[in-house]
């Protein structure tokens, strides 16, 4: 009887070690996900029972940090912030690398290399670096302390990499779908939004995905972008928090749980579209 | 003939204003002794700037934390990342719950994290010294972000659990390129393990190990939250790193000048770095 075919081309050994390498999967998926349960039990905590000396089981469970977090310290106006900028930087992102990937996918033209170029040198440049001059922009343009000027900043943050990205699942397209599409009359942007968008559904929504989580867990620009705590998205909300509470452990671990639920919660959406997405469409 | 310009036209003017102009401007401003406040004379200094850079010891700490937060991040995070992408590759029961849970770190907030590091590691009710005492048997309660090597080992540690999940992903997608019938053809051939995976294995993600390292260390060499939050470079500037300094020379100390020099330095040369990486990526025909 010969052996399945899987035992000689594994990746380790020549056996599939089913059982070693799910105890490591699963060894591995609770370290990852430890330091996030905990959090998730100690929001449910008293502070008194989260500072105490012991680990022991907590003497009760409360809501309250959900109830002080959410209400007392403004953390459902944070949310609100955190929420408009993280989906205006998805869609503005998605948009305009979109038109610009379909650009570099489907035409040829004088430039075309120099300003592909252009994009791609940012990619080996940290945008963090760049605090200072951008910090000086947006006070020219009256845009410190503004929502909307964190993310033009975040959207072009972004735009190099997702170009980069789409460009190569756009060239993967078929021409002929496209000419069919055009001999039935469409214009460029149909071709764009009614073709080539629903076929790199994959490919949009890892951009989608990579883009909100930027966007929702920024903290440098963010931190000196925003002034007023009106304006705070939920990262610097948090700091500030700690900052001003000291060890207010309970309200922070619950105003973190409302921090990490939304992009848990876009990733496992996500990743539903987007397994073949990983592929590393644009590095081909 | 208008529509490729037409298409590119929102995507290019926004990054050039928000991204390409700013990395000039920075540059400039590096020659001035530059002040933020209104109507404060800004006067040209050349390369004084520079030269201070070689003669500030905090800048010396901070490049040799920054150093050392590439070296001793960098490794483990795509060590961990390859280990955990080959135990999953192959088919196993539950795997995209796996790969949802080592990847989940990665989209959670450096503030959050930075935070619940920083109570695990607390002297109050902080689960690492219950844990130190439970196996050492006396209960000191030492107070771990406090000390310049304790605090920069949290803050390492929280950096590799929330990276490992990054280099997991990718490595998990690029192991798809490895040639199965080659695993089989070294294996009939009598190699061992280890021969195997230096052989196919690892050649056949050569494009992925290149992308990743240029990528991390890029993230390495930027870090801030992580300092901010849990130590604030203390005690005395001892764990400060390269952006850390920066911004709190520039936003803390409002020396815009001297702090955009030593932006421009650092980013100059995290740009041959990267530079010559994706010059060497780009030769492997990916």
């Amino acid at each position: 009887m010969a052996k399945p075919v899987l035992s000689s081309t594994g990746l380790f050994g020549t056996r599939p070690r089913a059982r070693l390498r799910l105890a490591i999967a699963v060894a591995l998926s609770l370290l990852s996900l430890g330091p996030l349960i905990y959090m998730f039990l100690l929001s449910f905590q008293s502070n008194n029972d989260i500072q105490g000396d012991t680990v022991v089981l907590p003497t009760h469970l409360t809501t309250s940090n959900y109830v002080q977090a959410w209400t007392d310290n403004s953390f459902g106006h944070y949310f609100a912030n955190s929420i408009f900028v993280a989906l205006a930087t998805v869609v503005i992102t998605v948009s305009l690398s979109s038109l610009a990937a379909f650009a570099f996918a489907r035409y040829k033209f004088p430039g075309r290399e120099l300003i592909f170029y252009t994009f791609l040198a940012s990619l080996a440049i940290p945008p963090v670096l760049l605090i200072i001059p951008q910090y000086l922009l947006l006070d020219r343009l009256h845009l410190i302390d503004s929502l909307v000027g964190l993310v033009l900043l975040y959207v072009s943050f972004n735009l190099p990499f997702m170009i980069f990205f789409l460009r190569g699942f756009f060239a993967a397209i078929p021409r002929e779908y496209e000419e069919a599409f055009r001999l039935d009359g469409a214009g460029t942007l149909r071709v764009i939004v009614r073709l080539f968008a629903p076929l790199s559904l994959p490919a949009l929504a890892l951009v989608s995905m990579f883009t909100f989580s930027m966007a929702w867990d920024e903290f440098p620009l963010a931190l000196t972008m925003l002034n007023t705590p009106s304006h705070f998205t939920l990262p610097i909300g948090l700091a500030d928090f700690i900052q001003a509470h000291g060890t207010l452990w309970g309200p922070f671990f619950a105003g973190s749980v409302i921090a990490t639920a939304p992009v848990v919660i876009v990733f496992v959406v996500t990743q539903r579209w987007s397994r073949r997405g990983v592929s590393l469409g644009g590095l081909r | 003939m208008a529509t490729p310009y037409l298409l590119l036209l929102p995507a290019f003017a926004l990054y050039v204003i928000f991204t390409a102009y700013p990395v000039f401007r920075q540059f400039d401003i590096s020659f001035f002794n530059w002040h933020i406040f209104p109507g404060a004379s800004n006067p040209f200094v050349g390369l004084s700037n520079y030269r201070q850079i070689f003669h500030d010891p905090i800048v010396r700490t901070a490049a040799f934390n920054s150093f050392l937060w590439i070296v001793l991040t960098v490794p483990p995070q795509m060590a961990i990342g390859l280990f955990a992408a080959g135990t999953v590759a192959d088919r196993l029961p539950g795997s995209a719950l796996w790969r949802a849970a080592v990847y989940i770190p990665v989209v959670t907030s450096l503030v959050v994290v930075s935070w619940v590091f920083s109570y695990i590691f607390s002297s109050q009710g902080g689960i690492a010294n219950a844990v130190v005492g439970f196996f050492a048997g006396h209960r000191e309660s030492i107070d771990w972000t406090a000390r310049t090597w304790t605090g920069n080992g949290v803050m390492w540690l929280l950096t590799i659990w929330k990276g490992v999940g990054w280099s997991f992903i990718i490595f998990l997608a690029a192991l798809d390129n490895v040639p199965r019938d080659l695993l089989e053809a070294a294996r009939i051939d009598g190699a061992s393990e280890p021969r195997v995976w230096r052989s196919v294995v690892i050649p056949s993600l050569r494009a992925a190990i290149t992308f990743v390292t240029v990528l991390l260390v890029i993230g390495a060499a930027q870090t801030f939250a992580q300092v901010y939050l849990v130590t604030n470079g203390g005690p005395g500037n001892s764990t400060q790193t390269l952006m850390s300094y920066i911004r709190q020379q520039a936003f803390i100390d409002f020396s815009f000048g001297y702090a955009a020099a030593l932006a421009s330095l650092v980013a100059l040369v995290l740009f041959g770095f990267s530079w010559a990486e994706i010059h060497v990526l780009r030769q492997q025909d990916l």
